[in-house]
């Protein structure tokens, strides 16, 4: 069975720093991977490699059967990837619903092929919200959300372009534990509706409680892959944490 | 026809002069956008303010204008913080600084040139020293003082600021300060500082290259604005920030419009420089060293 | 929408009543340049303030429609030389062409460049666009400078006819053309706000990368708002000839044009179609009172203070000062 995503020896430098060496990974439909390392191990340079907010120089990424090289990021969107930033970035000037409806007007509306009704795109945006915990904030802008808020903002308007692979950023630092809880909850029902998550995250207890499947970064190069209680208890691994 | 090959040899000398003089003239540039990312379009103003500064006390006080500018360039440097101050406060901390930030420097380009305008008057302004009028001549190859003397004034400054750059703390901080705030924070340096002192120290190289300006030419409030092409076309060509690449940037666009308005005239030059700044921006924005 | 629209037509056609009762020539002359403006200011602020890309060359777009008419006008006059004879009595059918028609070609030709240039820089950030339409001005002044076809440095005249049939001078003519540009200028703004393209426009001032993300083609919407707002300035400056009668490059080059054009979209407000309106009839107004009562220079160095001051204090100009306001009046 080919796989959802098919990152392949995908290499990316900047200037002589290597921030990527020869990843690849393969990511399969309805599968929840757990993508974890150091801090700047390159994490998130993958993942813009893959959703097209930066060009791969080597290698190939390949999603839902279409070569991705080459596609700018808004057309790798309506392909179905999706992504949350890992420092939110809302639009500052619009309301938190209008947030969410950008990716509507310009994902979900190009992509059914009929466009969307005003009243269809308000009833979507206040159903995110609400699955968020954020509805009673829809008219407000960002500047008068909490930290916490804003990643979850962040995460709802991922999840508005309606994606069939979901990658969030570090969507839980800073949260509380019952915050963190929900979230879990949010992307596991996400998971069972058929959409593909990739998970990046330092914190262990959800990343080991929500992954199928667990990848370890170090330094640009993928050094494990395969099931978390295996990953965790390889010795590089291990060593890539705590050292020597 | 019989090729004329010294007016061809004289026009590269004093392009290669000019190009000396005008890599004086980006350095500032060089700092401020290429490496503060400040888009200062403002610049030419600075140096045109440093021009009519040198012209006021060569007039009334028989001062040679480099001299008076080597002089004041501590005030300079204090009026270049200054600004930086108020950008950073009103743009770069409310995050507005694309928009906002150039209509601002866009505006005070604007009000020094009418206010030169209303104090100085339209007509052309020049100084008067020892060096302004004799050349050196070698064969067929003319040197004119008035272009020879800014040139290697120029030259001297520009190694000066690389060796500033390359030696000192301070200038390894602010090259530092393009490529990555936040470690420069963790070193016990506060960024906000150092680009308010590299700031100010591109508003002094600025008003230094304008005392070179009024000895190679005439100036007059709006000879500001045939800068602005010239300074960005060099800089973006030279690679934004590497010394090295404005220089030979520099040195190239001097040489194309010295050629150019010897053979087909002068009214062509502007052309010249923002047709190449269109055309790398175009082509290859990374500049000719590339990054 | 169509209601908006009605109300403006409704309003354009009260004003140039109203200016008609007294039928001082002058107010139409003052009028002319106040209106030319608001569609000056009303372009600039689609490509900046709704998409946030600095447009430092208005003068650029504003000269080469009013450049387009002066070829056009100069290749009426040429018929005959430039002309094969069989074809000669067609085109002095249709020459000299009808304002409107010159109005037409001023946009696409405007439009043109616009896009041309957009193609070209609109991949880098935006501060290098904002450079390269600096640099656009002063390439196509020389161009236009050492053209001949066009007057080259001396100018061209473009002569006015005295009378427009119907309407009496032909200054209120021009007048009701350039009132009419308005309101389409306007219409337009107003619409690109409620529409799904605003908030594509919105999103890319806002966060260019997570609009990317999110799924907006942002390339192609800056071609389609700096298209746009080229093609308008290239409206406003098809009729200039005919206003002023001789054309010359500084005039129609001149700084006033870049400088008013962002300082009055900022000064009103650059989030509604309502910003650029206010601020181009106060600075305006301001601008025709201080050249007639002090001098041109003084008010040209009025409206750089009053842009640096507006940026600074009040970054989002006289609209945002409002809503400031009533957004604060909202939450308590």
């Amino acid at each position: 069975m080919t796989a959802l995503l098919s990152v392949q020896n995908v290499g990316k430098r900047f200037g002589g720093f290597v921030a990527l060496d020869d990843i690849s990974l393969d990511v399969q439909a309805g599968e929840r991977l757990g993508l974890i390392g150091p801090n700047g191990s390159g994490k998130s340079t993958l993942v813009n490699c893959i959703c097209g907010t930066l060009q791969n120089e080597r290698g190939s990424v390949h999603f839902d059967g279409h070569a991705m090289n080459g596609l700018a990021a808004h057309e790798r969107t309506h392909r179905g990837l999706s992504r949350s930033f890992q420092l939110p970035r809302p639009f500052p000037s619009l309301t938190l619903a209008d947030n969410l409806c950008i990716p509507m007007l310009y994902t979900v509306h190009k992509r059914t092929g009929t466009p969307l009704h005003a009243d269809d795109i308000g009833a979507r945006c206040g159903e995110l919200l609400r699955m968020v915990g954020l509805d009673n904030k829809a008219k407000h802008l960002p500047r008068d959300l909490t930290q916490v808020e804003m990643r979850k903002l962040e995460l709802a308007r991922a999840m508005a372009a309606e994606p069939k692979l979901l990658i969030a950023d570090e969507a839980m630092a800073g949260l509380s534990h019952s915050e963190i809880e929900d979230i879990l909850a949010l992307l596991l029902r996400l998971n069972e509706s058929g959409i593909t998550v990739i998970m990046i995250e330092h914190i262990m207890t959800a990343v080991m409680s929500f992954s199928q499947r667990l990848a370890v970064l170090v330094s640009g190069k993928k050094i494990a892959d395969g099931k978390p209680e295996d990953v965790v208890r390889n010795p590089d691994v291990v060593k890539a944490y705590l050292g020597e | 026809m019989d090729f004329p090959f010294d007016l061809l040899i004289n026009a590269i000398i004093a392009g290669l002069l000019l190009g000396g003089f005008y890599a004086a003239v980006t350095a500032g540039i060089s700092i401020s956008f290429g490496m503060l990312d400040i888009v200062n379009i403002a610049h030419p103003a600075f140096i045109i303010l440093g021009s009519y500064i040198a012209y006021f006390f060569n007039i009334n006080y028989h001062v040679d204008p480099i001299l008076t500018c080597l002089l004041l360039s501590p005030v300079f440097y204090l009026f270049g913080t200054g600004i930086y101050q108020v950008y950073y406060l009103s743009f770069e901390k409310r995050g507005q600084q694309s928009l906002r930030g150039l209509a601002f420097f866009f505006g005070v380009l604007f009000v020094t040139e009418v206010l030169l305008l209303l104090v100085f008057g339209v007509d052309y302004r020049y100084v008067q020293t020892s060096y302004i009028g004799p050349s050196l001549h070698y064969g067929i190859v003319d040197l004119p003082l008035r272009m020879l003397i800014p040139c290697a004034g120029s030259l001297l400054l520009f190694a000066g600021l690389q060796l500033f750059i390359g030696r000192t703390f301070t200038g390894r901080a602010v090259l530092a300060v393009s490529q990555d705030q936040l470690a420069l924070r963790l070193m016990a340096a506060d960024p906000i500082r150092i680009k308010r002192i590299a700031f100010g120290i591109s508003i002094a190289v600025a008003a230094m290259a304008g005392a070179f300006l009024i000895i190679i030419q005439p100036v007059e409030p709006s000879v500001g604005r045939e800068y602005i092409g010239r300074v960005f076309a060099i800089c973006v060509l030279g690679g934004m920030g590497s010394m090295p690449g404005t220089l030979i940037a520099a040195m190239l666009l001097g040489v194309v419009e010295s050629i150019t308005a010897t053979f087909y005239g002068p009214s062509w030059a502007p052309a010249v420089s923002f047709g190449f700044l269109l055309l790398t921006l175009a082509f290859r924005p990374s500049g000719l060293l590339g990054r | 929408m169509p209601l908006f629209t009605g109300i403006a037509i409704v309003v354009a056609l009260a004003i140039f009543a109203v200016l008609r009762v007294p039928n001082i020539e002058y107010l139409f002359v003052a009028g002319y340049t106040i209106v030319q403006y608001i569609v000056l200011a009303t372009a600039w602020n689609i490509l900046g303030g709704y998409c946030g890309y600095v447009n430092f060359g208005s003068a650029a777009f504003f000269a080469l429609g009013a450049y387009s008419t002066v070829a056009l006008a100069t290749f009426g006059n040429q018929i005959d030389d430039l002309v094969p004879e069989s074809m000669a009595p067609f085109f002095h059918l249709i020459f000299p062409l009808p304002i409107p028609i010159l109005i037409v070609f001023g946009g696409i030709v405007s439009g043109i460049v616009g896009f041309g240039t957009g193609y070209l820089t609109l991949r880098l950030r935006g501060a290098f666009f904002a450079i390269a339409t600096l640099a656009l001005s002063v390439v196509l002044a020389t161009l236009v400078v050492n053209w001949d076809f066009v007057g080259g440095s001396g100018g061209a005249y473009v002569v006015r006819p005295g009378e427009f049939p119907g309407l009496g001078s032909y200054m209120q003519y021009l007048f009701l053309l350039m009132l009419g540009l308005a309101v389409f200028s306007v219409v337009i703004a107003r619409w690109i706000e409620r529409s799904r393209l605003g908030f594509g426009f919105a999103a890319i001032r806002d966060d260019e990368l997570a609009a990317e993300a999110s799924g907006v083609p942002t390339l192609r919407l800056k071609l389609i708002a700096t298209t746009l707002s080229g093609a308008l300035m290239g409206m406003a400056g098809a009729p200039f000839p005919y206003y002023i009668g001789y054309l010359a490059p500084a005039s129609a080059f001149g700084l006033e044009y870049a400088v008013n054009s962002i300082a009055m979209p900022l000064i009103g407000g650059t989030t509604s179609w309502i910003g650029p309106v206010i601020g181009t009839i106060l600075l305006g107004t301001l601008q025709q009172v201080t050249t007639v009562t002090i001098s041109s220079a003084v008010n040209v160095l009025l409206v750089g203070v009053l842009l640096i001051a507006f940026v600074i204090i009040a970054p989002n100009g006289i609209v945002g000062l409002v809503q400031d306001r009533l957004h604060a009046r909202r939450r308590k």
